[in-house]
């Protein structure tokens, strides 16, 4: 695999490639699905493949195949440095890198139980036991739940000199059930929604949620909630559940901060931002209570790793300082363009795919409250938990959130249960309204493994750690 | 691509690999290239070679699912042995009966040679109009170009062997000035029918008319709909609603209602992967023939698309929608037609209204209304006694799609191929009433 890896390497720059790197890729995963007491799936996926990536003049090239063979390498790698010069035939300016990257090492993921060893009626058995206790209720129709794990292995190496092995390994679990009465439905899902809370980690990381002794609980809430009442409509104060605030980060502080949206490069698909390069260390992001960080060292974090796939070692970068917005997310073109160097953000999601600058774990810092006193501080409001929809403009400006459930709360107590819960907002104004966070010990690395960007489109892995919030004079509830 | 006879030689060794009941391969082959330009040049060019296969192993009613893209013969081999070892640790699945048996699959014409050649130089060439020209008058444009050839192959130790090869060819454009965006796409067979300078036309124009927005008031409003955003309305409420999968397990709007009324008497839908002007699938995952199916017929429900498995639970058979293996969606209709009205022009008949040309970062918020939320984006634009008279600043809204097509006032006679998770041929519609709840600041 190395020697291949060479030969692409050393095919692109005889070709006149001023630059190139080569990665390798082997992924394997395995998912377990589990619905209303029934196997719904259970399947293996392989897939290895490599991609070689190139500038020639200035303009990027990129080529991919799942062929490992010398003769492809070299194809493949001609094949990118074709495109590069087809790429400079419309290209204003020139790429610059910055300085090299000869970075060498290894990486992988702690793990405690491998999950793959975990046999597949381990998996079932779970999540059996978990479909049966979401069933009790004669109004659940649907109970899903389901398992994954996922480990990858890369290989990369630059014409600069870097050479960099790491495995990844990724685990999760989720589940959800939707009750039904005539007019109405609802879905509860735990411990997040989007199917799957996954950590890099290990089988532990599915032991740790503990799915069995919640089934019942998000069952008997789903039924609740069709005859509960409907969120209100008008303006009022907001406590945000962990899971739902790292939505928000995710939302309105991870994709804005990516610096290949400021400089339009995804103005066609994603859309660019509206934190521009101008307000780097002076514009009020939000209250004080507010510090965002981005950290892909932390243990278990779903964007943790040890190189980006630029071979920049995996580091923690401060996005928000107090409410002040002093840092993107960056790569090697982008930083140079602000003469910076990049903060090790690039990954792709595959071995056919080229590295984007994407989210890492973009962390909401911990602050005193425990949610108990955050709640027993609040006369009115609404405390909203776990996602249902999500929505956000172009710019990142504008949002519509959704949660499953919500409580009312008044006089400081959790009152009435709540459905059909939705808020919305303009990015700045929202973050300055937080006037609190919770503490460490209600602070969670929620794991999401759905975040889109790019064309061709790329999934990606990216975590947020988060405890529950407050937001004063949020606008709520606006379904017809 | 692989030739028949190397398709046929990559079965009989996993046929042969296998020992289970039944066994179903499934492979599937992609060459692959996009172009994507930004601040009026190419930043990103990329090109892939992919195949995968899949196979689905069969003891008694046990399934096992596996993929692999390694097609030597040992590579052939583990694939198998993978879904094997699943199969024979699964419990049961009772409403499974059998893999499907063959039928005749139509057939089809959805391969272009110059798409399948298509050079690095050529999407160059394709791409530089917009940017070349939106440069020249002060704009940015942003966009791709992609060609894609496909080779689709199924087979099944019943005797099912299906292949079929497709080619798509794919141009975006958005452009944009300091104060608003213009938006265009076209999808066909043949990358020589992309027009760049229709395309630049297109966008550059919108972009230009989108210059220097007006507030307006949030609030009830007519709409005209381009095909554009109309897609949007088609592909939510297929996603929510006509999979026999979501009837079953009454999550769809359409469980205990066919034969009712549940859109306006102005509206028909339909799926057919191998109609007019959509890349043609003539066959699903399964190899089952993929049919047309009406769903929708002058408002009234008439129908829902459905798999082996949730044909076997109706006692039906499957029209040849399935997803492939593994897959927890349940079928799915992928080609789905909105008919066409007699309109030629749906803004003059506007005394008061807004244009939407398409549609931004819309998800469901109830799904038994299909009440969707969502942001307007790339051009919108003020009607006024049946002219456009100024651009409007996006506005985000949260409108029942359901109510929206019970609301059809005007439908285009003319219709418009978009590709976006499916194939979709759409007219625009004009809308009576139209909720939006925010504004933004562009």
């Amino acid at each position: 695999m190395r020697d291949i890896a060479r030969q692409a390497l050393d095919t692109a720059t005889s070709r006149g490639a001023a630059y190139a790197d080569v990665r390798v890729v082997e992924l394997r995963s395995e998912s377990v699905v589990v619905k209303n007491g029934r196997v719904d799936v259970i399947r293996t996926d392989e897939s290895v493949g490599f991609g070689v990536r190139v500038l020639v003049d200035g303009a990027w090239g990129f080529a991919s195949s799942a062929l490992l063979s010398f003769a492809e390498a070299d194809r493949v790698a001609a094949l990118a440095v074709a495109i590069a010069r087809a790429s400079a035939l419309v290209q204003p300016h020139p790429v610059s890198l910055g300085p090299p990257v000869t970075t060498r090492g290894r990486y992988t993921t702690p793990t405690e139980r491998d999950p793959f060893a975990v046999s597949f009626d381990e998996r079932i058995g779970l999540l059996l036991a978990a479909d049966q206790a979401m069933r009790r209720d004669p109004a659940i129709v649907v109970a899903e739940g389901r398992i994954g794990c996922e480990r990858q292995r890369k290989l990369f190496l630059n014409s600069e000199g870097a050479d960099i092995e790491q495995e990844l390994t990724e685990t999760g679990v989720g589940i959800e059930c939707t009750a039904r009465s005539e007019d109405e439905i609802q879905t509860r899902s735990y411990p997040n929604s989007f199917g799957l809370h996954m950590g890099t980690a290990g089988w532990e990381f599915v032991e740790r949620q503990r799915i069995v002794d919640h089934a019942a609980r998000i069952a008997d809430e789903a039924a609740a909630l069709l005859t509960a009442k409907q969120c209100p409509s008008g303006v009022t104060t907001v406590i945000l559940d962990s899971s739902q605030t790292a939505l928000q980060v995710h939302e309105s502080c991870g994709h804005p901060i990516e610096l290949d949206r400021v400089f339009g490069t995804e103005s066609a698909y994603a859309g660019t931002s509206f934190l521009t390069i101008d307000k780097l260390g002076s514009y009020q992001y939000g209250s004080e209570h507010v510090t965002i960080v981005a950290d892909a060292t932390i243990p278990g974090g779903l964007g943790t790793f040890g190189y980006d796939d630029e071979g920049i070692p995996a580091q923690r970068t401060t996005i928000v300082d107090h409410g002040r917005f002093v840092g993107f997310l960056t790569s090697r073109e982008t930083a140079t363009l602000l003469g910076q160097t990049s903060n090790g953000t690039m990954r792709a999601d595959g071995w056919n795919r080229i590295p984007l600058i994407r989210m890492t774990n973009i962390n909401l810092e911990p602050g005193d409250w425990t949610l108990e006193d955050l709640i027993a501080d609040t006369d009115e409001g609404i405390l909203m938990a776990t996602n249902r929809s999500w929505s956000i403009d172009d710019r990142r400006w504008n949002f519509q959130f959704g949660t499953e459930i919500a409580w009312e709360i008044r006089g400081g107590k959790r009152g009435a249960l709540l459905k059909n819960a939705t808020y919305s907002g303009i990015t700045p104004q929202f973050w300055a309204s937080c006037d609190a966070v919770c503490n460490r010990d209600e602070w969670t690395i929620w794991g999401l493994p759905n975040c889109g960007k790019g064309q061709p489109s790329q999934t990606m892995h990216v975590g947020h750690g988060a405890a529950a919030a407050r937001f004063r004079n949020v606008q709520v509830g606006l379904m017809r | 691509m692989y030739s028949e006879r190397e398709l046929r030689a990559i079965a009989d060794i996993a046929f042969a690999a296998s020992d289970c009941d039944q066994t179903e391969v499934i492979i599937g082959e992609v060459d692959s290239a996009l172009t994507r330009f930004a601040n009026n040049g190419i930043h990103q060019n990329v090109a892939e070679r992919n195949h995968e296969l899949t196979i689905r192993a069969v003891v008694g009613r046990r399934i096992g699912v596996a993929t692999g893209n390694d097609l030597s013969p040992e590579g052939i081999r583990r694939v198998v042995e993978h879904a094997r070892a699943i199969a024979r640790r699964s419990p049961e699945n009772p409403d499974f009966r059998s893999l499907p048996t063959p039928r005749p699959i139509p057939p089809v014409d959805g391969w272009r040679e110059t798409t399948a050649g298509f050079s690095p130089e050529a999407r160059a060439r394709l791409a530089a109009p917009v940017c070349r020209r939106a440069a020249e008058v002060g704009l940015v444009a942003a966009g791709y170009i992609e060609t894609r050839a496909e080779q689709f192959t199924v087979a099944n130790s019943l005797g099912i062997f299906a292949s079929t090869r497709r080619t798509t060819a794919a141009a975006m454009a958005v452009v944009m000035s300091d104060s608003g965006s213009g938006y265009a796409d076209r999808f066909a067979l043949d990358a020589g029918d992309l027009d760049p300078d229709a395309l630049a036309d297109e966008a550059i124009g919108r972009a230009t008319r989108a210059r220097n927005p007006i507030d307006v008031e949030i609030g009830e409003w007519e709409v005209v709909l381009e095909p554009y955003a109309v897609v949007d309305l088609l592909l939510y409420v297929s996603f929510l609603g006509f999979s026999a999968q979501s009837v079953q397990e009454k999550t769809s709007f359409l469980a205990g209602r066919f034969g009712e009324r549940v859109l306006g008497e102005n509206i028909s839908i339909w799926d057919d992967p191998t109609g007019p002007g959509v890349v043609p699938e003539p066959f699903d995952p399964e190899g089952v023939p993929s049919r047309r199916v009406d769903l929708i017929v002058d408002g009234v429900a008439v129908g829902v698309v459905y798999d082996t498995l949730t044909a076997a639970r109706d006692g039906k058979e499957s029209t040849g929608h399935a997803l492939p293996p593994g897959s927890t969606s349940g079928p799915l209709p992928r080609h789905l037609y909105l008919a066409p009205g007699t309109e030629d022009d749906l803004v003059r008949k506007v005394d008061r209204g807004l244009l939407i040309t398409r549609f931004w970062y819309t998800r469901p918020v109830h799904y038994l209304t299909v009440t969707m939320t969502g942001m307007t984006r790339d051009g919108l634009f003020l009607i006024e006694n049946g002219e456009i008279v100024a651009p409007v600043k996006n506005l985000r809204f949260t409108q029942s799609y359901l109510a929206a097509l019970n609301a059809v006032t005007g439908i285009s006679r003319t219709t418009k191929l978009e590709i976006e998770e499916g194939n979709f041929v759409v007219p625009s519609l004009r809308i009576a009433q139209w909720s939006f709840t925010g504004k933004t600041a562009h």
